[in-house]
């Protein structure tokens, strides 16, 4: 679990966080949802590690995280997998070297043991034959999945995902949500996800928290976001006719179930 | 106020670098790719201008001293002393800040935005020591070796110069270089192309690591580096010169 509590965060006179406090629960997909501008990826990069917070703590089970001294975070952040918006993979390096980069750093393990669990990372993200290619030869949805390779070989706790979908089709996003949800309950971590699209937020949000304009405006299921009558979470969320026929298509069906 | 807010986020930059590595092998590794990097890279663009340098400084010496009153060994002792001390170190510096010091630059900008460098500090790596530290030493072990490089071929350049257009035999030449060569001049190029050596590594992963923005910024930040880089050589060039001559 990851807790934050009473989180605020400036740059210069510009408050973009203030007096965050949430929950993020182990096992579960805990969405950050919200408006661009509204402060998820700062909230995300505090959450992490990126950026240190003006005032408030954050708290990685037991350990608390704003108090930690450089080795203890470095240790801690081997227990951190991300995925990058734009999956940060390394250039210069082909697949298979950007996935056994974490494991030459941090493993004591032999070479052939490292390449079978790159192996066996990317036979879990569905990837084959791409361990010699290089990150410009692969489609976007490749790298996406490469990504979530890196991240997860070394069987972390908490796993980052910073808008998964973005840049993808809708084909593609759906495979990539169902990954990222499969893979922490298989592993039961705790997965943190800021994203914009509203399929990620209905087909595997667990646990959703609405930012807006700095604030935490609102949190709940996404059971319970159908039927929640924040005025900005439903302008947010069903901003399009489309989708506001669906809630509503949604709460006919949950009212026929009674 | 600029000036000191860039010095101190410099120095900061710097300080950081200095940490256990993760792993020494990986360390090592990278370490050797940079100075295969620098000094594979930047070899032609070196024997090239020494070549020239040499061969022009010959010419351009004889323009200027021929007379009956001056030996034509001293030639040789001119081309030797102007390429040790002077043409060598910095000519040769300057031309590398532009291209290795542009090639650190926007590396590095580029793994900024890119996100490449955030990654590498979520997986617990500290990227000043595991990006800067190697180009900064790779730099120090290389230049240096390009530096003695340039300083053979320049004038091995202004030898070949010499005899081509018939100003001076070689044996002249030969003759010239060794009368009253003196250790220091070595020892003093060696001490400026380390210095340069860390200026030029140091100043464009200074830029680089710290580009904040898009592709532009890093563009921008390559030129940065390189203007900074080459305003400190010739400064730091003047410096060791009033020091140490």
């Amino acid at each position: 679990m990851i807790k934050a509590t009473n989180l605020k965060k400036s740059f210069g006179d510009k408050t973009v966080l203030n007096d965050i406090s949430a929950e993020f629960q182990t096992g579960k997909c805990n969405l950050i949802i919200g408006a661009s501008g509204s402060g998820k990826t700062v909230l995300q990069k505090l959450l992490v590690g990126l950026l240190v917070p003006d005032s408030g703590r954050i708290f990685y089970d037991d350990q608390d995280m704003t108090g930690m001294g450089n080795d203890e975070r470095k240790l801690l952040r081997q227990q951190i997998g991300m995925l990058f918006q734009g999956s940060a993979l390394f250039d210069s390096m082909t697949v298979q070297q950007n996935i056994i980069f974490p494991l030459n750093m941090f493993s004591k393990h032999s070479h052939a043991e490292k390449l079978k669990k790159v192996n066996e990372v990317l036979e879990r993200v569905n990837l084959k034959d791409v361990n010699k290619k290089y990150p410009g030869e692969i489609s976007g949805g490749m790298k996406k999945r490469v990504g979530i390779a890196r991240a997860i070989v070394l069987n972390p706790k908490y796993l980052f995902c910073d808008e998964p979908n973005s840049g993808l089709d809708p084909q593609t996003s759906l495979l990539i949500d169902k990954l990222i949800n499969d893979i922490t309950k298989e592993f039961n971590m705790t997965t943190i996800i800021n994203t914009h699209d509203m399929n990620s937020v209905m087909e595997i949000g667990d646990n959703i928290i609405y930012m807006d304009k700095g604030y935490k405006e609102w949190e709940g299921t996404r059971e319970e976001i159908i039927f929640s009558k924040n005025k900005l979470l439903n302008e947010f969320i069903f901003a399009s006719d489309f989708l506001q026929d669906a809630k509503e298509m949604r709460m006919i069906e949950a009212g026929k179930k009674g | 106020m600029d000036f000191f807010a860039h010095l101190g986020k410099y120095i900061l930059t710097l300080k950081g670098m200095f940490t256990r590595p993760e792993n020494n092998k990986i360390y090592w590794r990278e370490l050797m790719q940079q100075c295969v990097d620098l000094g594979v890279g930047s070899l032609p663009i070196v024997i090239i201008i020494s070549v020239f340098l040499g061969a022009v400084t010959t010419v351009q010496s004889a323009y200027q001293l021929i007379s009956p009153l001056v030996p034509l060994t001293a030639l040789a002792q001119v081309v030797r002393d102007s390429v040790m001390l002077e043409l060598s170190p910095t000519v040769t510096c300057l031309v590398l800040a532009g291209v290795s010091g542009s090639k650190i630059a926007s590396e590095l900008g580029n793994m900024r935005i890119s996100e490449q460098i955030d990654a590498l500090e979520i997986m617990g790596i500290n990227t000043k020591a595991y990006l800067i530290a190697p180009k900064i030493l790779s730099a120090i072990i290389v230049i240096p070796l390009l530096v003695i490089l340039s300083m053979f071929l320049a004038i091995w350049g202004g030898r070949t110069a010499g005899s081509i257009s018939g100003i001076l035999s070689t044996d002249t030449f030969d003759r010239g270089l060794i009368d009253g060569f003196s250790t220091f001049n070595l020892i003093f190029s060696l001490i400026k192309s380390y210095t340069f050596a860390f200026l030029i590594a140091s100043i464009a992963s200074y830029y680089g690591y710290n580009v904040k923005g898009g592709a532009l910024e890093i563009g921008k930040a390559s030129t940065s580096a390189v203007v900074v880089s080459c305003i400190l050589i010739l400064f730091a060039d003047y410096v060791l010169a009033a020091l140490l001559l």
